[in-house]
């Protein structure tokens, strides 16, 4: 896609401001707070720091750009992260989380099987101020889980019956019934 | 006159909850999750310009006078306003009007605002600022508390001559409350241990990842729309009102999806006025969109306070008495400040039983970024004071800190010593889990010398009694429409600031007319469509909006029962709702679905909408402030943090933090989790990492997010929510707040964990390595000096 803009413009203020892909946040625009995050050839990338010029040629894919792959790839609905933040509550204001979610993808893309210090690792660019990332990290748990078949661990508040199992209550049946 | 009754805290039919107590998907999680959701700078508007502010590069100036003329000429500038332009103050409590949108005389902090430029971009924008002259006087800058406690000249606010005669008010004081219950000095002198000491809390920001941002669009005919970041759209409407001179029912105000706000999101800010007056000036929309480093210095995070404390016990720990007194350091305006000053006394009377209290908090106005209300308002600092004091109490009198408190436990239905009323409270149950679930009895202690334990525990308001501008009207109002597609929408003021309000009216009424909560549309926070609330702030709106709800959700099941009853010519009592579908409770077979029954009672009464509101009982103590804190429910917290101490470097480490909550009943235990681990991080952060400080000169030694540093994921401890249920009678079905009371016990309970691994006590925050090596310095000097063995007195 081309793109007409001032060369002093970066890949976010493009993103958003000419092409309406208003998913990637501006936290800070300056590098700090990773809400910007967008994928630059599969890689995450802070866009606020990235001259629109230099990802001429490169293929961007931005939070907006994850629920139609799924589905081109035969997948319903959003993406697993997506959808496993969703049902984590990991989404409180929600702001941080498209370069949260995008992180995540990248890291599962690269790593199917991440431990916990690895998902933390690979966090760690994006600023959260609702969650405590507790449920952040326990949403990349079930889409880990979720994809080898196993069963998420329970959280704490949950010590009776686990919310994440396929067969269990709420959220995961919401996505059946749906 | 709004609804005050109970509901109860039962299901509303008979085969008990369906909806809520489960954990279930917010209605917006999803649009979050794959970028529908529409933040207020994802709004664009045809031929919009852009606002920038010109701030000011002194903390306390008078200003002789401004030159726009060159910034104006400028190619793409569509105006420059100053303050004379909104010469009307306003503030966020009616008591205390004392900011204007741009400086009219003087300014008062390194970034106050003093004159704004619409153009075409940002960039021009910002080169148009560059153009502008403003010639300064210099004046005296206050930055230390104490001297703004008594040096009278310069005023940064001139005192009214009431105010000048008060008691308390000899410097430059923003509000002085001096309260005793009790024979404080009788009960203090009748305690076995007395332990008296001081603590320090530092300033703190609330963060909120999403910058603070505001749109207007002036229609032709006098409509006026601002579309702003904001929690509080009921009191952002009405001091456009004010302040622009419009009438009201001309001013709508939205509230998009919000970024995150945590309290500094909950004042009238200037961008709000600026981008009104410049839409009606040039017939444009106009856009700002405020830089990280300006939400630094727009501030209103946690104000600074030091405090000190003496508390006494008789030798089986019981408390005699606490005695305070409280410096706070306001900043350059009042915002919430009255309430703060109050709330630094009036919110430590639980979950203990204190016979005698008296606190001397006095507010003062300082030349740096504004305080105000930051999660758990008014009563994180002192909390930390007085619980890390309770440790100290229970030190000397060899007593487990867990036991002392469970000692002092206030009860249930009972009265605070400053005449708050207590109802449900679940505080014995808080300190039972943490207590088992840190495994406190085999470990505190008895970890290697460099780990601990430590336990603190907290009350905290769910809502308060009194809304900040005096009046009788419902705190909380609902409408709910109804029709024969099957779907329900719920209009609501209130503001869904990521805390899930909006999930939690959508789970109240499929919950009352036995929906799927996807039949279930929530419309909420425009001044427009919606009824008043009052807003998100001060852990009000899960109580009064989910009672308003349940209201409301009750009169139209009415309607839906009486219609089919009526066709079925079967008693009402025999109708029965339940998972989208209604039928006859003695006859099973008899049933249709609810878009059907929406459809029969549409028939007989016509267009199905009814309201529903929420006001709270009279309740607060018997004397001037006694109202303030009062609130209709408490809910009660207790935290124990497992800490290790680098005693090389003098780094704590928080390895784990067990947060029990009393939440009353948990509506979506998935959410109330959410708000107990995020309230936990923010405590631990301010307690370890976090410091909003201002330099010498008054500028802000650190306005980023790299400076400023809040947690990583590879920074925050593993947080174990355990969640509480004591179901609150005046609750929505039992529920309390959760959103700020698991803030306040995580910093005390880190100083006490550092004391349980190293033996040093921490009173003064920030915890910073340096604090820790100088305390354990002092500590070995001491052991030096006194020898094991020899004795002391």
């Amino acid at each position: 896609m081309d793109v007409a803009a001032p060369a002093h413009w970066t890949l976010l203020e493009v993103l958003r401001y000419r092409m309406g892909l208003t998913g990637s946040k501006q936290g800070c625009d300056k590098g700090d707070c990773g809400a910007c995050t967008v994928l630059v050839d599969g890689r995450p990338e802070l866009s606020c720091l990235t001259l629109a010029a230099l990802a001429e040629g490169k293929q961007i894919t931005t939070i907006e750009g994850l629920m139609p792959a799924h589905v081109a790839a035969g997948g319903e609905g959003a993406d697993p992260v997506q959808d496993a933040f969703d049902r984590c509550g990991a989404l409180q204001c929600g702001f941080c989380q498209p370069g949260m979610m995008l992180s995540a993808r990248a890291l599962l893309n690269g790593n199917a099987c991440p431990t916990k210090g690895e998902i933390k690792d690979a966090l760690s660019g994006n600023l959260c101020r609702c969650t405590g990332y507790t449920q952040i990290i326990q949403a990349v748990e079930l889409a880990v889980a979720e994809a080898a078949g196993v069963e998420p661990v329970s959280p704490a508040w949950a010590p009776h019956e686990n919310p994440w199992r396929s067969n269990g209550t709420a959220p995961a049946n919401e996505t059946t019934e749906r | 006159m709004a609804a005050r009754d109970k509901h109860g805290v039962d299901a509303p039919w008979s085969a008990g909850f369906q909806v809520v107590g489960r954990p279930s998907r917010k209605i917006d999680g999803l649009a979050k999750a794959v970028g529908h959701a529409v933040y207020a700078d994802d709004i664009t508007l045809p031929g919009m310009l852009h606002t920038k502010f010109l701030r000011s590069p002194h903390p306390h100036a008078k200003i002789r006078s401004i030159d726009t003329s060159k910034a104006l000429a400028l190619d793409g500038v569509h105006a420059v306003i100053t303050g004379e332009c909104m010469p009307i103050k306003y503030g966020v409590i009616p008591w205390t009007p004392d900011e204007n949108a741009l400086a009219t005389d003087k300014v008062r902090f390194i970034g106050d605002e003093v004159a704004a430029v619409a153009a075409i971009d940002e960039d021009t924008a910002n080169a148009a600022l560059e153009l502008i002259d403003v010639d300064y006087e210099v004046l005296h800058a206050f930055l230390d508390p104490d001297e703004a406690l008594t040096r009278q000249d310069p005023q940064i606010h001139e005192q009214s001559e009431a105010n000048k005669k008060k008691r308390g008010h000899r410097g430059n004081v923003s509000k002085h409350v001096d309260l005793e219950f009790g024979d404080v000095d009788a009960a203090l002198d009748a305690a076995d241990v007395l332990i008296e000491d001081e603590y320090t809390f530092h300033g703190t920001t609330h963060a909120a990842i999403e910058p603070h941002c505001a749109l207007a669009q002036a229609s032709p005919d006098g409509l006026l729309t601002v579309w702003s970041s904001t929690q509080i759209t009921h009191y952002v409407h009405r001091a456009l009102a004010r302040v622009l001179e419009i009438d009201a029912s001309q001013i709508r105000v939205i509230q998009p999806c919000l970024g995150g706000a945590f309290g500094g999101k909950s004042d009238p800010f200037a961008l709000e006025f600026v981008v009104a007056k410049l839409a009606l000036l040039t017939g444009r929309p106009v856009k700002c969109l405020w830089t990280r480093e300006e939400v630094f210095y727009a501030h209103r995070g946690r104000h600074p306070m030091q405090m000190r404390y003496r508390t006494g016990a008789k030798k089986d720990g019981r408390l005699t008495g606490v005695d305070a007194k409280i410096l706070i350091d306001g900043g350059s305006y009042s915002s919430f400040g009255l309430v703060t000053t109050y709330y630094s006394g009036q919110l430590l009377t639980g979950p203990y039983d204190f016979p005698a209290y008296r606190f001397d908090s006095t507010r003062v106005f300082t030349n740096k970024p504004p305080c105000g209300p930051k999660r758990g308002h008014g009563s994180v600092q002192p909390r930390f004071a007085f619980e890390v004091q309770l440790d100290q109490v229970a030190e000397k009198l060899d007593l487990d800190p867990i036991e002392i408190r469970r000692i002092n436990f206030q009860g249930e239905n009972t009265q605070t010593v400053n005449g708050q009323r207590i109802t449900s409270n679940g505080f014995m149950e808080c300190l039972d889990e943490v207590e088992r679930a840190s495994r406190w009895k085999e470990r505190r202690g008895k970890l290697p010398r460099g780990r601990g334990l430590g336990v603190a525990g907290s009350m905290y308001i769910t809502g308060t009694n009194y809304p900040v501008y005096p009046n009788k009207l419902p705190q909380a109002g609902i409408q709910l429409q109804a029709d024969r597609s099957g779907l329900v929408t719920v209009f609501t003021g209130g503001n869904d600031i990521g805390q899930g309000s909006n999930s939690i009216a959508r789970a109240i009424v499929a919950e009352e007319l036995g929906l799927d909560p996807m039949s279930v549309r929530v419309v909420a926070a425009d001044t427009d469509l919606c009824p008043v609330d009052l807003g998100a702030y001060s852990s009000r709106v899960t109580f009064m909006v989910g009672n308003a709800t349940i209201d409301a959700a009750r009169k139209l099941r009415k309607l839906i029962v009486s219609a089919v009853a009526e066709a079925w010519e079967i008693e009402e009592k025999r109708v029965f709702m339940a998972r989208g579908e209604v039928f006859d409770l003695e006859s099973r077979n008899r049933r249709i679905t609810t878009r059907e029954a929406f459809h029969l009672a549409e028939e007989r009464y016509d267009t199905l909408g009814t309201t529903g509101a929420y006001n709270t009982p009279t309740l607060g103590g018997d004397y001037r402030g006694g109202t303030i804190g009062a609130s209709p429910a408490y809910s009660f917290t207790a935290h124990v943090v497992e800490a290790s101490v680098d005693e090389e470097t003098g780094r704590i480490t928080v390895e784990n933090c067990w947060i029990a909550h009393d939440c009353g009943r948990a509506l979506n235990p998935m959410l109330v989790a959410g708000q107990m681990e995020g309230s936990a991080y923010m405590g631990i952060a301010e307690a370890v990492m976090e410091e909003h400080a201002v330099n010498r000169f008054g500028l802000h030694a650190g306005p980023s997010l790299l400076d400023y540093r809040i947690p990583t994921s590879v920074d925050t401890p593993e947080l174990h929510a355990l969640i509480v249920e004591s179901l609150d009678p005046e609750g929505p079905y039992g529920a309390k707040e959760a959103g700020e009371g698991p803030l306040h016990p995580s910093i005390p309970a880190i100083s006490n964990a550092v004391f349980d691994a190293v033996g040093i006590r921490l009173t003064h925050l920030p915890f910073t390595p340096g604090k820790v090596l100088a305390a354990l310095r002092a500590q070995r000097s001491k052991n030096l000096a006194t020898p094991v063995g020899t004795g002391g007195a």
